[in-house]
């Protein structure tokens, strides 16, 4: 491996992990507080309820395209890149 | 691959103008057929021209893209923008119970169906992150393609083609029924000529131009579905709330319902039973334990679904994959967060208008869909005034007042029915149909091209003939996808009773299956060829063991394999009597119905058969892992490979191992 290579796929690891942490964090921990977020009412929404049926999914979205950016800017930053 | 003929390159530059025309077309004509329903034009006719149009353009969409080059028909050519591929995506994935049954499985389950909406889109971070980009930097055609490079040769491929016959089978089989049933029930077809209607409708679109010609109309019925999802409910939303969000105005609607609920067992409307679930209360359906499972495992099988998978083989770099995969779950999204305001608004409309009412008052819908068994009323199907008026009086100390428990509907007339509860126009109703429609046919199609790939390109030309010359290859393709076709839709005609519960076995098998050898293949060097085929012959084995023995063979299950009874996940009672179940005469029958004492009822840890993966998964992983560790280290050539599909720079790596070109 040059390099290079190697700073790349070391980058793009701990990205994965981050993803893996959010994706454990928004698709399970949060709904475990299920019971407690919904005492919590926003907008006629039990904060719960909420999170199952529309909170994670938001996150996981935003997730997705800032994922997109970011190994893109890892891969150009290591001269992996595809060219434009 | 890049030799586009100017004709395509034409269209593939004017992309946006032409969808744009086309989306504003389907709203001039929804607007045309409104007016119609205006002048008195009967439901009937209405029905028909929705289908009838809809059918006719995919068709259309279907022939103009007819190819016969490889690379086209496999993977449409590597030149799918990754905007268009994520619509494309989102059609593919939606499918019929999406559609269809999500809103309805919310309003029955309340919280606890909302493993579907979260298990559902999450997967989308592990595509994206673990394994979409390195398939196609890999530059695969099919899913077993990458298996057999990665781990040596075909028994690794045939593993993946197992895997992927098992769960794409049932899959594609459940939404020919689906298209039956919709084309059933909105232009009045016998069922068995629906299904093959609507087979005729899938072929049209997929035989003659592949993934070219499947991604092409997918991009059009995701349109169709998600226009037809959405006017709805920001219709009733608008009317109930005033405001046209309906993601944010059902917040309102969840406060009337718990109010209602309240009222009703204040008046003697409902029973602590019948609300067990109040609406937004977790848990009261699936345990804690058994709800993250289902959640875990339809994210797991997201992210090993050949079908989702190949979608993002068609774009034109591994950039582009990954920005694909963001859009295609933006495209998801957009359904899936209405969902629950669907069910919300279906679920109010009823408690407002319909519990508490005298039963001779009932409104006609009930008796529409009453007829076809679809609405219970006081334990029968309301298939009339009179037929109600009975089975009321049967019940002991009815008074003649509707109560919540008196009151059954099946979730899949739930969206079908809710434009008509809420007393919207018919061609609501229509459009809605017709959206149905395109959620099955576009998730039928991406599953044909993805079990007759697996056939033609994998064991035909990979393993029986690689001598094969282009154009036998594409004949090869179009006769098994064919063949396929007419199997899933004799088997759809025979209406299994099982079909729509199979579809989400279809997910454990896949997380079980092949979950382990794609994920690791790219991010664990170490695994070896014995290590991965012993992986995906465990957690596919144990998986497959589970769903069987649970559902066919309860019998066997508790006497052999230590099963117990699953707990009700609120007062955690068992849900039958082992003692008694077992020492009856059909204890140890096998394929066994749903009605047997036991069937789906035992398992291991109280975990239920839909997430069979819990156990197929772990397993999958530890003997792959173990067996690795135990096997010689993968050789530095194939090192170099790993590193090579890790990088997106570079050409795909299928072509040059291979020396496979596609076109030319």
């Amino acid at each position: 491996m040059t390099p290079n290579a190697e700073q790349h796929w070391a980058r793009t690891k701990s990205l994965m992990i981050l993803m893996l942490g959010l994706w454990v964090f928004f698709g399970f921990i949060v709904h475990m507080f299920v019971g407690a977020l919904n005492k919590i009412v926003i907008a006629g929404f039990p904060l719960g309820f909420y999170m199952a049926a529309q909170g994670s999914l938001i996150v996981f979205v935003a997730m997705l395209f800032w994922f997109a950016k970011a190994q893109d800017k890892i891969d150009r930053e290591t001269g992996v890149a595809e060219d434009d | 691959m890049a030799n586009a003929s100017a004709d395509k390159g034409g269209f593939l530059n004017n992309l946006g103008r032409i969808y744009a025309i086309y989306t504003g077309g389907f709203f001039g004509f929804i607007f045309l057929v409104g007016i119609l329903e205006q002048l008195g034009v009967g439901q009937k006719y209405l029905g028909y021209m929705f289908m009838g149009l809809t059918i006719l353009v995919y068709a259309f969409i279907g022939i103009v893209s007819r190819t016969s080059d490889v690379g086209e028909y496999y993977v449409a050519g590597r030149t799918v923008p990754a905007f268009y591929n994520g619509m494309a995506t989102g059609a593919d994935w939606m499918s019929a119970a999406s559609f269809i049954g999500m809103a309805g499985s919310l309003y029955l389950l309340g919280y606890d169906g909302l493993a579907f909406v979260l298990g559902w889109t999450g997967g989308y971070v592990l595509v994206a992150v673990l394994i979409a980009p390195f398939l196609r930097k890999f530059g695969a055609y099919t899913v077993p393609d990458f298996l057999a490079a990665r781990y040596g040769g075909n028994m690794a491929r045939l593993c993946g083609v197992i895997v992927l016959l098992a769960c794409s089978f049932t899959y594609v089989v459940a939404q020919i029924f689906g298209t039956g049933l919709i084309a059933q029930r909105f232009i009045g077809l016998d069922f068995t000529v629906a299904v093959y209607v609507g087979l005729a409708g899938i072929l049209v679109c997929s035989m003659l131009g592949g993934m070219k010609a499947v991604t092409w109309t997918q991009v059009a019925q995701y349109i169709v579905l998600i226009v037809a999802y959405l006017i709805p409910v920001v219709w009733m939303s608008a009317k109930k709330f005033g405001v046209p969000v309906p993601q944010l105005s059902y917040g309102q609607a969840l406060q009337s319902i718990s109010q209602l609920e309240q009222e009703f067992v204040q008046k003697g409307l409902a029973t602590q039973a019948s609300l067990s679930t109040t609406h937004t209360a977790p848990f009261s359906r699936y345990s804690p334990a058994n709800y993250f499972w289902l959640i875990f495992c339809l994210m797991v099988g997201t992210a090993s679904l050949p079908h989702v998978l190949m979608r993002y083989f068609t774009t034109p770099s591994v950039r582009e994959a990954r920005q694909s995969v963001a859009w295609s779950l933006l495209f998801i999204f957009l359904l899936y967060f209405t969902a629950p305001a669907y069910a919300a608004f279906s679920k109010l409309e009823v408690y407002s208008t319909l519990i508490g009412k005298n039963i001779a008052d009932l409104p006609q819908w009930v008796y529409s869909w009453g007829k076809l068994g679809l609405v219970n009323i006081c334990g029968k199907a309301a298939a009339s005034a009179e037929a109600v008026k009975a089975s009321c009086a049967a019940l002991a100390g009815h008074t003649g007042v509707l109560r919540l428990q008196d009151f059954g509907i099946n979730p899949d007339v739930v969206v079908i029915s809710t434009p008509e509860i809420a007393g919207l126009p018919y061609v609501i109703t229509g459009l809605v149909a017709a959206g149905g429609l395109a959620a099955a046919l576009s998730t039928a199609d991406g599953l044909l091209l993805a079990l007759a790939n697996a056939l033609s390109h994998d064991i035909y030309y990979k393993m029986i003939n690689p001598n094969a010359p282009t154009k036998q290859r594409l004949v090869i393709s179009r006769v098994l996808l064919v063949i396929v076709a007419i199997a899933a839709a004799w088997t759809a005609a025979q209406r299994p009773a099982d079909i729509l519960a199979m579809v989400a076995w279809a997910f454990s098998l896949a997380a079980g299956g092949l979950f382990p050898a794609l994920v690791l293949g790219v991010w664990w060097k170490r695994t070896t060829k014995q290590g991965a085929i012993a992986g995906i012959l465990a957690g596919f084995g144990v998986t497959l063991l589970y769903l069987l023995v649970t559902r066919y063979f309860p019998g066997f299950g508790v006497k052999y394999l230590g099963m117990t009874a699953l707990l009700n996940p609120i007062t955690w009672a068992p849900v039958v009597d082992l003692k008694v179940a077992m020492a009856a005469a059909n204890a140890m029958d096998g394929w066994v119905t749903l009605a047997h004492p036991m069937a789906s009822k035992v398992g291991w840890f109280n975990i239920n058969n839909i997430s069979a993966a819990a156990f197929g998964l772990p397993v999958g992983f530890a003997v792959m892992i173990v067996v690795s560790l135990m096997t010689p280290a993968p050789s530095a050539e194939l090192q170099r490979f790993i590193d090579e599909v890790r990088k997106p720079r570079g050409k795909t790596l299928m072509e040059e191992k291979s020396g496979l070109v596609a076109s030319h």
